[in-house]
């Protein structure tokens, strides 16, 4: 069986020379095909006698199944190391930037007031909207501002004509949902406010939002609470906050509120004043047709910039209104 | 209001230093604005006197002046022109530091010795420019420390009040609050009747008693005009930002600001026969104080004379009627005008004056005479002269009424949250002035003082309550109201989620005015009637818009010109325009696309957008919806005729979008084409509900068209065509391809569509298919006369 080995050996020699699949392949052929090296011994089976047959047989059954393994293995090495070469020629630099629309921005304002609008939602207010070009009775008479009230020339209104203007505050929204529904009362008013006033710190559109809470018994203590958990809710800070004595036609008492922002040197608070609020004051419930024996409410009024100049740093009011990319792409 | 912090001690002087004086007004609700000393740091200074001068040997301007400090004399060098023998002035010792940290030291002046500096108000840092040295009476004590003399360690209070507080609109009235705030007792100052020592009157008519019910006058004969007013007066009205005129002037400024009554004297010669406080005729004219001559109309109240208005009643007085050099003869007023006649006048004629702003908003209505004693007072002393009685003619039945005020204390509990007992808002009240006339059960009835118009309900005096009490004393509880869950119903879009999906499309939001100039929106919507502002800021700013696209171009003119060219913009807000008289007020949604299809970058190409960019945006955000849109040929004047599109529900426009008109890019100076749409709110907020239905287990069968038809045909409508010839087994069609060419003759394309087949209950025979693809053809050759393409 000396032969026999020897064809193994020739046979792991052409293997380990073989450069190609398809050489491999001739190999195969070569060998174990059907007129291959291996092959033709089994033919020469028949000469040996039955004792002798089943041991040879054996043996070049081993022989063949040695060739294969080896052309085998050589097959699996190629297909890994061509895998190999693939996979390197198909790498690519992930640091490049990806195949994107980047996301756009909303404007510093809404952002603002889907905070605070969130913060009202979550205690039970409803969000209530209304027209801009408001009349006179709803913007100033029905909250207690007559014709020549003293109030009304801090307002600097933009007329349309005697009786139609650009509303000075969103508090005619709360107007218009006491005229269409019955208390109780929980709601914020959003939106675009008008002043004929522009300069440094004034632009002559700005945003509000005002809020009304309308129930049975409701008092400042009731007001106190909501307006210190919201300004520290939004300013996500333990802050001090103070209501200091004020005057608004429609409300009464009224107060004006005071943030804690920084320290002199001397520890003392620096006071900063961030919005308006008050009980409402009887008339507006009579000019609602609420009776103000048997309900009692709280209403609140704030600066939609002003909060969102301290929240993110803007220092130019002005700022907002320009639409500058290079502004809007940092919220 | 501005006034001096020792003005104000010299009526109370609590225990508080400037910083908690200061702050407990405030935290009354008189919230002080500022607090600025009246003088900076500086030391050394006294009181001296000029006991010679003689030249400087070496110098023209200098002179060599011999000063005295009441024991030693000083020799000094000064280059002043005003400096002379005798004069009293400000002398910087040696050792002195003046503001900025000037120290004074002996020093050597072109060779001769200066021992100190005499000093301007400009060195003093009390003005900001001077022509000279600081001239100080001729009875000013020499050797005093100036500081003291001129009460410099003085601070200027300024407080902003609110309108309901005009009775805070004087020294006496802050003076009372401060008392009250502090539990003091509150003294006004005596003012002693000035006896008459002639018999002269000048009558009194009160024409119009509904409008000024109480009118006080008096005459003061043979004043003299020339004598100064004193320092102490100067310096107290310019610490309340009033400048020295004459002592006639000035002594009625002064009462206004001490006792909060404003004044004024006429000179009497040039009063004709008696005074008429009266409405003025239409017409006639005024010239005032201020040089400007007005005409007036019958709403105006006047003061006049026999022959002529002499005077805007509680606002200004005439030029011709007012003390002048060479008055000899006074007449003053202090009157009581009503805050509704007043209120407003000013302001129609573009005035804005101390007393018109004390008018309109209340002035104490029993204060007149005891203003007119204490300035007739001050006058005689200051300018001499013989007043005669005074005139007080009143119409008892016009003057205001104090209603009194029932208060309920468990009001009180209620509003302010928070128990306080008979005795401790009795005792609140009573420091206001406030006091209880009648106990009832449920409280009290109280009477109000004559300066407190701004209460009369009960409501009032609650506040009154809470704000002596303290505001930030009072508890702090969480509302009790009742829970009402606001509904939120499924088939809302929410505003904001629409906004937030342009964003996650990579739009930005802008915000912008909701008024616009006249010209671009003729431009861009010529056919709405603009409502436009009557005051507006600026020109640019008068007409409201009509569209936001107007503020997009504007916003996007802005960024270009700033090198941002790649601009998605979206704004939502109200447009507004008028319709058959009506005002129209409609919440929109716009937005804008120009440059860049994508941002620059190393994958993209650098094509720009176009009208496909921007419908695909619009479909993006409309498929928030669930609902199918229509999109058509549209006619918008603001839109490039063959790229503007009308986009329906239901039947109905619920929007545009399109290129703008190239001649709108041009004139309002865009750079290239944009696109741009505009949606109305309310149409799209309504978003489908999911409805389920099976999913089938049968298998598609797809069919691939290609046909040729002429280039005008919409794809809307081969779509529709072929959506109705396919048979109800047809689940989708898609275009996916598009050809133009020359191959196909200039009027043709070619349109490519897949359309898809299958049935919920069964697996669909091929010859069913082919039926109805040819069914397909059929039709889109009768419709369009299509042809396939081969």
């Amino acid at each position: 069986m000396q032969d026999l080995d020897a064809i193994v050996a020739s046979a792991r020699a052409d293997v380990a020379a073989a450069s190609s699949e398809q050489a491999l392949e001739q190999l195969r052929v070569d060998y174990l095909g059907k007129k291959g090296q291996i092959t033709a011994r089994l033919k020469d089976l028949g000469k040996l006698s039955a004792e002798e047959r089943p041991a040879a047989g054996a043996l070049i059954n081993q022989a063949k199944e040695d060739v294969q393994a080896l052309i085998n293995s050589a097959k699996s090495r190629m297909a890994e190391a061509a895998l190999n070469d693939k996979l390197q020629a198909e790498s690519i630099d992930v640091t490049l930037p990806g195949r994107t629309e980047a996301p756009g921005s909303l404007h510093p304002v809404t952002r603002t007031l889907n905070r605070i609008e969130d913060f009202f939602s979550r205690c039970g207010y409803t969000v209530e909207e209304g027209p801009e070009i408001e009349d006179d009775y709803h913007n100033f008479e029905a909250l207690n501002i007559p014709a020549h009230h003293p109030a009304r020339a801090m307002h600097d209104t933009f007329y349309f004509n005697a009786s139609t203007l650009l509303r000075t505050h969103t508090s005619p929204v709360q107007i218009r949902t006491m005229e269409r529904g019955k208390p109780p009362f929980r709601m914020i008013c959003p939106g675009r406010v008008y002043r004929c006033d522009s300069d440094m710190t004034h632009t002559p559109m700005f945003h509000q939002v005002e809020g009304l809470l309308v129930d049975r018994q409701v008092s400042f203590a009731d007001l106190k609470s909501t307006i210190v958990e919201f300004l520290r809710e939004f300013f996500e800070k333990d802050l001090q906050v103070r209501f200091r004595p004020s005057y608004f036609p429609f409300t009464e008492p009224s107060a004006e509120v005071d943030i804690e922002w920084g320290r002199d040197s001397d520890g003392s608070i620096r006071w900063l004043e961030v919005m308006g609020c008050g009980m409402v004051h009887p008339k507006v419930f009579q000019a609602a047709g609420i009776d103000p024996e048997t309900w009692r409410g709280f209403a609140f009024g704030l600066g939609v910039e002003r909060l969102a100049m301290l929240r993110y740093g803007v220092n130019d009011l002005r700022m907002f209104f320009e639409n500058d990319m290079r502004f809007l792409e940092q919220f | 209001m501005k006034f001096s912090e020792q003005w104000l001690r010299e009526w109370v002087n609590p225990v508080l230093s400037r910083e908690a004086l200061t702050h407990q007004i405030t935290m009354a609700g008189l919230e002080v604005d500022d607090v600025e000393s009246v003088a900076t740091a500086f030391s050394g200074v006294i009181v001296a006197e000029v006991l010679d001068v003689a030249p400087h040997p070496d110098a023209d301007k200098l002179r060599v002046c011999q000063v005295s400090d009441g024991q030693a004399t000083w020799q000094i060098v000064c280059g002043a022109a005003n400096v002379r023998t005798g004069l009293k002035v400000p002398m910087a010792q040696i050792g002195a530091t003046l503001p900025g940290d000037f120290k004074i030291k002996k020093a050597k002046l072109r060779g001769v010795e200066s021992n100190g500096m005499l000093c301007s108000e400009q060195e003093l840092g009390l003005a900001d420019t001077a022509d000279g040295l600081f001239e100080l009476p001729a009875n000013a004590p020499v050797g005093q420390d100036i500081r003291a003399y001129l009460g410099l360690d003085d601070a200027i209070i300024d407080v902003d009040l609110t309108p309901n507080r005009s009775d805070c609109l004087s020294v006496m009235g802050i003076a009372r609050e401060v008392a009250a705030l502090n539990g003091m007792t509150f003294k006004p100052h005596e003012v002693p009747e000035v006896h008459f020592s002639i018999n002269d009157e000048f009558p009194i008519h009160l024409d119009a008693p509904e409008a000024c019910p109480r009118y006080v006058g008096r005459v003061i004969r043979n004043v003299d005009l020339n004598r100064p007013t004193p320092l102490w007066m100067v310096e107290k009205l310019r610490r309340s930002g009033i400048r020295s005129i004459d002592p006639a002037v000035d002594v009625t400024n002064f009462v206004m600001l001490e006792l909060g009554q404003p004044m004024h004297a006429f000179d009497l010669a040039q009063l004709n026969g008696a005074i008429h406080v009266r409405f003025a005729r239409d017409g006639e004219t005024l010239t005032l104080l201020d040089g400007q001559t007005v005409t007036l109309d019958e709403t105006t109240l006047v003061i006049a004379d026999q022959q002529k208005v002499l005077a805007m009643a509680g606002v200004m007085g005439g030029e011709f009627s007012g003390v002048a050099d060479g008055t000899r003869d006074l007449f003053l007023e202090s009157a009581f005008f009503t805050p509704l006649t007043i209120v407003g006048k000013a302001r129609n004629y573009g005035l804005h004056t101390d007393s018109s702003h004390r008018f309109e908003r209340g002035v104490d209505s029993d204060h007149q005479r005891r203003a007119i004693e204490r300035a007739t007072r001050l006058l005689i002393d200051i300018v001499g002269g013989q007043p005669g009685p005074v005139v007080e003619m009143v119409s008892k039945p016009h003057l205001p009424v104090r209603d009194e005020i029932e208060l309920r204390h468990q009001r009180v509990d209620d509003v302010l949250g928070i128990h306080l007992d008979r005795t401790r808002i009795e005792e609140i009240l009573a420091r206001l002035g406030v006091t209880v006339t009648r106990v009832t059960k449920e409280g009290g009835v109280f009477k109000v003082p004559s300066h407190r118009f701004d209460l009369s309900i009960e409501v009032d005096l609650i506040e009154e309550i809470g704000r002596i009490y303290g505001y930030n004393k009072l508890p702090v509880t969480e509302p009790k109201a009742r829970l009402a869950i606001p509904s939120l119903p499924e088939d809302r879009l929410s505003v904001r989620a629409l906004k937030q999906q342009l964003v996650g499309q990579g739009f930005r939001e802008v915000v912008t005015y909701s008024f616009v100039d006249r010209e671009s929106l003729r431009l861009l919507t010529p056919m709405h009637s603009t409502i436009e502002l009557a005051n507006p800021i600026a020109s640019d700013m008068a007409v409201m818009r009509t569209t936001l696209i107007a503020g997009l171009i504007k916003a996007a003119g802005y960024n270009q010109n700033r090198q941002q060219t790649r601009l998605r913009l979206f704004e939502t807000g109200l447009a507004f325009h008028s319709w058959q008289g009506e005002i129209v007020q409609e919440p929109k949604l716009a937005g804008l696309l120009a440059g860049g299809r994508l941002s620059e970058g190393w994958l993209s190409s650098k094509e720009k957008v176009d009208f496909f960019d921007l419908k695909g945006q619009v479909e993006a955000l409309l498929a928030l919806t669930g609902k199918r849109y229509q999109w058509r040929k549209g006619d918008h004047p603001a839109l490039h005729p063959g790229q503007s599109a009308e986009i329906l529900l239901d039947g109905a426009v619920v929007g545009i979008a399109g290129a703008l008109h190239p001649q709108i890019v041009k004139s309002l100076d865009l750079n290239g084409p944009t696109f741009t749409f505009e949606l109305c709110l309310n149409s799209i907020v309504k978003a489908k509900v999911p409805n389920f239905r099976g999913i089938s287990k049968f298998p598609e069968i797809r069919r691939d068209l290609a046909i040729i038809i002429d280039k005008a045909t919409d794809y809307a409508d081969v779509s529709a065509v072929i959506a109705e010839s396919a048979g109800e087994s047809c689940v989708r069609h898609n275009l996916f391809d598009v050809y133009l060419g020359e191959n196909l003759g200039a009027d043709k394309k070619s349109l490519a569509v897949s359309i898809v087949w299958r049935n919920s209950e069964r697996t669909l025979r091929d010859e069913e298919v082919t039926e109805a693809f040819n069914h397909v053809i059929k039709a889109l050759e009768g419709r369009f006369g299509a042809s396939l393409r081969s």
